[in-house]
């Protein structure tokens, strides 16, 4: 039988870039993927033939710098293609842009408000600035705030040092970043409404919360943060689609000589006077390994793939606790033509860029409001990109793929999802879509409506939650997943965390997977 | 010129009074203007109808801080906790009465959930602990993050590690619940809708946002501090008398020499070579006093009252970005008789405390809904208590006073104003929602008064009506309290401070942030030499 | 696509070799002619017209307005006639310059305020709890900068008023060729000149007649890149090159105060409370930092490092605008942020950031060369600002 060093459960993005890493440091690692394809919920898939799709997460702008040139992805096949513009159309026919070019968005934006044009200016200057302050928390293995162990009390001198390094102005910048809701903290900025909305969507992605609500402004800065590494423009599709990312970190895994198997479903981690010693398949096999990592949610690392009884009560009360509340859903459409929007005419250049249905910040609350009482949002907000406008290789010539992310659809819809309930959600989605594109029903010629329970069922992901978890105030840094584990342990010796429920989280990053790695090549001693 | 005062109080509300009296307790000579009629602001009781007597802020008489108490040697400032706290509606003609003791509290809480009930004990105490530490809080300055942040945070630690008991791991359960929402936290302990609902109404008191909101579950800790473990909303209400602090204060303040003059509204802080020289009444009369301590909020103060071009453009704008947000309004009721309530334990000690008409968090959350868009909903949360009973002298023999506290009524509504029709449906809507758990509420009624914000910006001078000089959210808090740059009570004018509820530790801590202000004024005070 | 100034349909046309460049989200002329040097010429010897519409402008109005520009900008309004101009910086409540630009006083309750950058929102935060109307003109009004010597002569002959008693920063409201305008007597170019300002509408005409009147005496129109050579021999600081506003500074270090920039002539120390006035009291008290001063580079010296080379000295072409450091007894003291030769004055000229105490006028200093790809120091002089002062500019 053949030994490995550290075993990988789960091939999404994290998953890939920890073996990527223990690899490239002499581990012997394997990857064990349940999906016939690597990357969780950043895969391409040809849904309708000739039409392939970033199925979930679908634009890229957080992938860490240095992931990228640790594994020289750029190698094996990274290739990130700009996404410059937002058009957000407006309920009086008119819209809202904003382009690649500085000079066209402040006039764009002073079209509407020129006191906004201004601000817009002077808050790009602060959210870099907080960018600037967070990032070096991106990259901190969160210590443990209630130890005493002398790595916490640095880590903790070091985390308070770097808040005061800040100076006040920024810190307290900071801290309103940090306890606000978008809405609060752009009012304090800007007056035009539909840019308020627009920004404030941003806040709002991924959590079950609205943009009225406390702890949705800090999400805000997702926006800038890649902005500050200089290294590509903050939002960009990668060739192939997302799922290509994933073979990226892939090939440069086994390059490194790790080894990856798909349709290798994980049923659970062995356990051996609380050390973990390997992994038993769904098929039976048993693989042994002194280290064994999970890439998957906190709930299913914690209380599934072990069992519960291995940890510690308060651990699994405290994962009990942590928040998942999927609230957004996914609809992909296969197109025979372009949509034609009513305020802007035409194929023109914004079709290569983002169309955001945020027309104000009633109209996501109201979502909102839907949702938080058990129902999809009947007017949602809405992320729309067609990605073979930018890369033609995803549709046939002259097709087109629509990615449309829609927010807000909750998991636990009262009554539960159905496949009715996912049509009408679907159909809510077009209906949204055709009061700005009247034309586009005619366009669909393939429709996949997914739900969170479909994300859930198809990716593992608990309750559909796209960031594997909540990102809020509460479930971030060395809360995340719970206080005391957040350091990429588990109580279990040898078992492991790795995926984005861990810090920093979110999107298409990397650096959980990254972090974990670290800790564990400087940790285990494997 | 010497100037007559040393310094000028703005405001003789509780704040105003506790400021003034400190001052005058270091050798000040202090003058307290007032724009009412007499001491005490909202926290005065007054007639609104022939022989019936309320006060807006019946709902919580706020915590003393025991060093204030001590400081101004305020004597027989006892308060009364009723047993039964807070009451629910759990289903028709049903309550749940929770006592302020734990033990029994869980008894009533078994009839609707055992799994609750075996919490409850856990819960009150762990509620009690994490209100212990902000406790230890608000008797200190804000920490102030601009100069040495950690030799600041190590004497609070200090304090709150040597008061309560608290660990490193209480610091980080703390750090890890203020931001969460009382929605979060309640779902996370319990089942039972209205124990959710009776608790999570002191997660959204006086601020806009409704339970599911992040921050709110701090709102509910702000709220226990001071109440005895378990006590839900159980700050409970003064021994001594419907006006005793208000009095004793007056006493403390007269006896130190303090001069107080009512009707006298401040218009402007008079500046003079960059700082404050005095203030000039709305009479056009001008006092001159080298410092001013206003306990009016900090957008009277600093928007209101100071000519806009000796600020900074940028703090002014802070200024003017602080959320007040009234939406809160009263309905004060002289009635002939006591409601009856069918269903409700022991009446005449449940209403001792405070009727929470709001049965799940679902329908507390449905009506803050209508407020984000500037409308009222046609449920709203409505908390009742009937002061009388505690009280006898606040009516008449045999009739007595109760006190609505409703939410969410917007100070600003987006298609209209506030105006009488609009006052006399909100409180007929009031007494119709009350009847529904009172039959034949109606006729007991021999008068009332609405009170939206708008009468409360009015009477009290409190912008947009907000009895918080400033929401209590975690934005605005400690060093954020009322704006960055100002949290410790001397504002960029110099001689000019602000000691009213907009300052930490904020609104429901009695005299709390009149007596931190007063104690940097005079720190400033002396290191000038104690003269002019 | 970039705005256009309403002078566009007139200028496009001109511009022989398509150099045009950006400025505030315009797209306007670096150069009509394929060489420029007849453009800066005109400047200096006859007049040249410049399109600098791209400014921004402000109308104030109302009681307060007074109060609000006299609380936002460092002069003193209150001194301000009705007529008059003043060029003024205004700065953030640290004393560091936010933008800087022109206030005229259009009426007893009536200014304009010209800008590099919009200002609008910091107008409006400076007026709030005031009452005062702000109205931003900028694309609602053309204006034009009729430069050099012959510049009264040829406005003269289409003017409605007398010009002769125009004087140095001071306006006056008439017609030419019939069209109302504004007509100050202010400019970027240290020499004779005025900025005329008209109604967007009637732009078009109004360049016609001036280009009419002003045929026969050698009218020019002239592109940024002559602009730039004139305003570097005057000496006059430039927004984004000399200096950034402290509202887009992203560190402390990149802002900076009037005093640092040469402007304390523009700073009251007794008028009323101002943004900026304690720190820059306190400021003057302890002395600049560093000084925005001229250099003139010794001949001399540079031709014999290029001769070193077996080259000639090699002069830039247009102003230069960059970053180039200046050293003093081995260390470096300083940086230079534009430079040019100076076709008139026949001397290399930099504009420079030194550091106390090495800014006084006189000290020799040091200017970074780079002679064949190598750095090289060439010798330099502190020297008086402005470069050039002709006596017709006030005169």
């Amino acid at each position: 039988m053949k030994r490995y060093d550290a075993i990988i459960v789960g091939g999404g993005h994290n998953g890939l870039v920890t073996a990527a890493y223990l690899a490239r440091a002499g581990r012997k690692t394997l990857v064990l993927e349940r999906r016939p394809l690597v990357g969780g919920a950043a895969v391409t898939e040809e849904v309708f033939p000739g039409f392939k799709f970033s199925v979930y997460s679908y634009v890229v702008s957080l992938l860490r710098p240095e992931i990228i040139r640790d594994l020289d992805l750029p190698r094996h096949g990274l290739q990130i293609l700009p996404l410059e513009s937002t058009v957000v159309p407006l309920d009086n026919g008119d819209y809202l842009g904003s382009w690649a070019d500085g000079d066209l968005t402040r006039r764009e934006l002073a079209r509407h408000s020129r006191k906004d044009a201004e601000a817009a200016t002077l808050f790009g200057r602060l959210m870099h600035h907080m960018a600037m302050a967070v990032k070096p928390i991106l990259a901190m293995v969160p210590p443990d705030p209630a130890s005493l162990a002398p790595s916490d009390l640095r880590g903790m001198l070091r985390f308070a040092g770097h808040f005061r390094s800040l100076g006040a102005e920024r810190f307290h910048a900071l801290y309103k970043l940090m306890t606000m809701s978008s809405a609060d903290y752009l009012d304090e900025w800007f007056e035009f409404d539909p840019l308020k909305a627009t920004k404030s969507a941003s806040g709002i992605i991924g959590t079950f919360l609205g943009p009225r609500s406390p702890g949705t402004a800090y999400v805000l800065l997702h926006h800038y943060m890649g902005e500050i590494d200089g290294a590509f423009r903050a939002w960009g599709f990668q060739k192939g689609g997302t799922g290509a990312i994933s073979e990226t970190i892939a090939r440069a895994a086994r390059s490194f000589g790790a080894e990856i198997r798909t349709d290798a479903a994980v049923e659970r981690v062995l356990v051996k006077g609380g050390r973990a010693t390997g992994v038993a398949l769904a098929s039976g096999e048993e693989i042994a390994a002194p280290i064994v990592v999970s890439g998957l949610d906190p709930r299913r690392t914690f209380t599934q793939l072990v069992d519960p009884g291995e940890m510690p009560g308060d651990v699994v009360e405290a994962i009990s606790r942590f928040k998942f509340r999927g609230s957004s859903g996914k609809v992909n459409l296969a197109l025979s033509r372009l949509p034609d929007l009513t305020c802007l005419p035409g194929a023109g250049p914004h079709l290569r860029g983002a169309i955001s249905i945020s027309p104000s910040l009633d109209y996501l609350e109201r979502a909102y409001d839907d949702a938080k009482y058990g129902e999809f949002s009947r007017n949602p907000y809405m992320d729309i990109v067609i990605p073979s406008m930018i890369d033609p290789g995803m549709a046939p010539p002259g097709k087109h793929v629509m990615s449309i992310f829609v927010q807000y659809a909750p998991y636990a819809l009262s009554g539960g999802w159905t496949d009715a309930r996912r049509e009408a959600f679907g159909d809510a989605v077009v209906n949204t879509l055709a009061r700005h594109a009247p034309d586009i029903r005619s366009a669909i010629i393939g429709r996949q409506v997914l739900t969170p329970l479909d994300i859930e069922r198809t990716t593992g992901l608990t309750e559909g939650n796209i960031f594997a978890g909540e990102l809020a105030l509460h479930q971030l840094f060395f809360f995340r997943p719970v206080p005391g584990w957040a350091k990429y342990r588990t109580p279990i010796k040898g078992y492991w965390q790795c995926g984005a429920g861990t810090h920093p989280g979110g999107g298409i990053m990397g650096a959980s997977g990254r972090l974990a790695a670290l800790e564990i090549l400087r940790g285990s001693g494997a | 010129m010497t100037a007559p005062v040393d310094t000028i109080v703005i405001g003789a509300g509780v704040n105003g009074l506790t400021a003034a009296a400190t001052l005058a307790k270091a050798g000040q000579r202090v003058l307290v203007l007032e724009r009412g009629e007499a001491a005490g602001g909202q926290a005065r009781n007054v007639e609104f109808a022939p022989g019936f007597r309320a006060g807006p802020l019946g709902l919580d008489a706020g915590w003393l801080p025991p060093p204030v108490a001590r400081a101004l040697g305020l004597r027989g400032m006892e308060r009364t906790v009723p047993d039964l706290t807070v009451a629910v509606p759990a289903g028709p003609k049903e309550w749940l009465a929770l006592s302020r003791d734990p033990s029994r509290a869980a008894e009533a809480i078994r009839r609707h959930s055992a799994r609750d009930a075996e919490k409850w004990g856990a819960f009150a105490a762990r509620v009690a602990k994490l209100s212990g530490f902000l406790e230890a809080l608000y008797t200190i300055p804000p920490p102030d993050i601009d100069s040495s942040a950690l030799a600041d945070l190590l004497p609070l630690l200090g304090v709150a590690r040597k008061l309560r008991g608290l660990g490193r791991a209480d610091m980080v359960e703390l750090l890890r619940t203020i931001p969460m929402s009382v929605q979060e936290l309640l779902d996370d302990w319990f089942e039972g809708a209205a124990l959710k609902a009776g608790v999570g109404a002191g997660g959204v008191r006086d601020i806009r946002q409704g339970p599911r909101s992040g921050g709110t579950a701090f709102v509910l800790l702000h709220h226990q501090v001071g109440a005895p473990a378990g006590a839900v909303g159980g700050r409970g209400f003064w021994t001594a008398g419907p006006d005793a602090l208000i009095t004793r204060l007056l006493e403390v303040a007269r006896g130190s020499g303090v001069l107080i003059r009512s009707g006298a509204e401040v218009r402007q802080v008079v500046l003079r070579d960059d700082r404050s020289a005095g203030v000039v009444l709305a009479s056009g009369e001008e006092i001159g006093s080298a410092r001013v301590l206003s306990t009016a909020d900090p957008a009277r103060t600093l928007l209101g009252m100071v000519d806009p071009v000796w600020l900074d453009p940028e703090f002014r704008l802070a200024v003017s970005n602080i959320k007040f947000r009234g939406s809160s309004s009263k309905v004060l009721y002289a009635l002939d008789a006591l409601p009856e309530l069918p269903g409700l334990p022991e009446p005449a000690r449940s209403l001792l405390g405070t009727l929470s008409l709001t049965g799940t968090l679902d329908e507390l959350e449905r009506a803050a809904d209508a407020a984000k868009y500037g409308a009222i909903s046609d449920r709203l949360h409505i908390e009742l208590q009937v002061p009388s009973l505690r009280w006898p002298e606040l009516a008449p023999p045999g009739k007595h006073v109760m006190v609505a506290h409703l939410q969410w009524t917007p100070y600003q509504l987006r298609d209209r104003a506030w105006n009488e029709p609009g006052r006399a449906a909100l409180g007929d809507g009031v007494t119709a929602r009350i009847s529904e758990v009172a039959p034949g509420f109606a006729s007991r009624v021999r008068h009332r008064e609405v009170l939206t914000p708008v009468d409360m910006e009015a009477r009290y001078g409190l912008s947009e009506g907000a009895v918080t000089q400033g929401e209590m959210t975690l934005d605005q808090i400690l060093f954020m309290r009322p704006v960055a740059g100002a949290a410790r009570y001397a504002t960029p004018i110099e001689g000019l401070y602000l000691g009213g509820a907009g300052s930490h530790p904020g609104s429901g801590i009695a005299g709390g942030p009149g007596w931190l202000a007063a104690r940097q004024l005079l720190r400033d005070w002396h290191d000038r030499g104690a003269q002019g | 696509m970039l705005k256009t100034t309403p002078f566009h349909v007139r200028t496009a046309p001109l511009v022989q070799g398509q150099a045009w460049r950006r400025w505030a989200g315009y797209t306007v002329p670096s150069a009509y002619e394929l060489v420029h040097d007849r453009e800066y010429a005109a400047i200096r010897n006859a007049a040249a017209l410049i399109d600098v519409s791209p400014l921004y402008k402000y109308l104030i109005s109302g009681p307060d307005s007074t109060r609000l520009l006299d609380r936002m900008v460092t002069r003193d309004v209150t001194k301000c006639r009705v007529g008059q101009v003043m060029y003024t910086p205004w700065c953030d409540s640290q004393g560091k310059v936010i933008d800087d630009g022109t206030v005229s006083r259009l009426g007893e309750r009536l200014y304009r305020l010209t800008s590099a950058e919009p200002n609008l929102r910091w107008l409006s935060l400076n007026g709030a709890g005031m009452d005062v109307t702000i109205e931003e003109i900028s694309e609602r009004v053309g204006a034009l900068a009729l430069q050099g010597p012959l510049s009264r002569t040829i406005l003269q002959q289409i003017a409605a008023t007398d010009l002769a008693n125009l004087k140095y920063f001071r306006m006056v409201e008439t017609t030419l060729a019939g069209i109302p305008v504004a007509i100050s007597r202010t400019g970027y170019t240290g020499d004779l000149g005025y900025e005329i300002w008209v109604d967007a509408a009637r732009a078009v005409a109004l360049w016609d007649a001036l280009l009419t009147a002003g045929l026969p005496y050698g009218i020019t129109p002239a592109g940024i890149w002559a602009l730039d050579l004139a305003r570097i021999e005057a000496g006059l600081v430039m927004l984004d090159v000399d200096y950034h506003s402290s509202h887009h500074a992203l560190i402390e270090a990149q802002k900076s105060s009037p005093l640092e920039l040469g402007l304390e002539w523009t700073v009251s120390w007794d008028k009323g409370p101002y943004n900026g006035r304690r720190a820059l009291a306190a400021e003057r008290a302890r002395g600049a930092a560093w000084r925005f001063v001229g250099l003139t580079v010794d001949w001399d010296s540079l031709e014999s490092l290029y001769a070193g080379a077996g080259l000639p000295p090699q002069l830039p072409a247009v102003a230069w605008r960059g970053s180039t450091p200046v050293y003093r007894d081995g260390h470096q003291i300083g940086y230079a942020s534009s430079g040019c030769w100076s076709p008139l004055l026949k001397q290399y000229l930099a504009l420079a950031h030194l550091s106390a105490p090495h800014f006084a006028v006189g000290n020799d200093v040091r200017l970074e060369v780079t002679v064949e790809h190598q750095r090289r120091q060439a010798y330099a002089r502190v020297a008086k600002l402005p470069f050039f002062d002709p006596e017709r500019k006030r005169a």
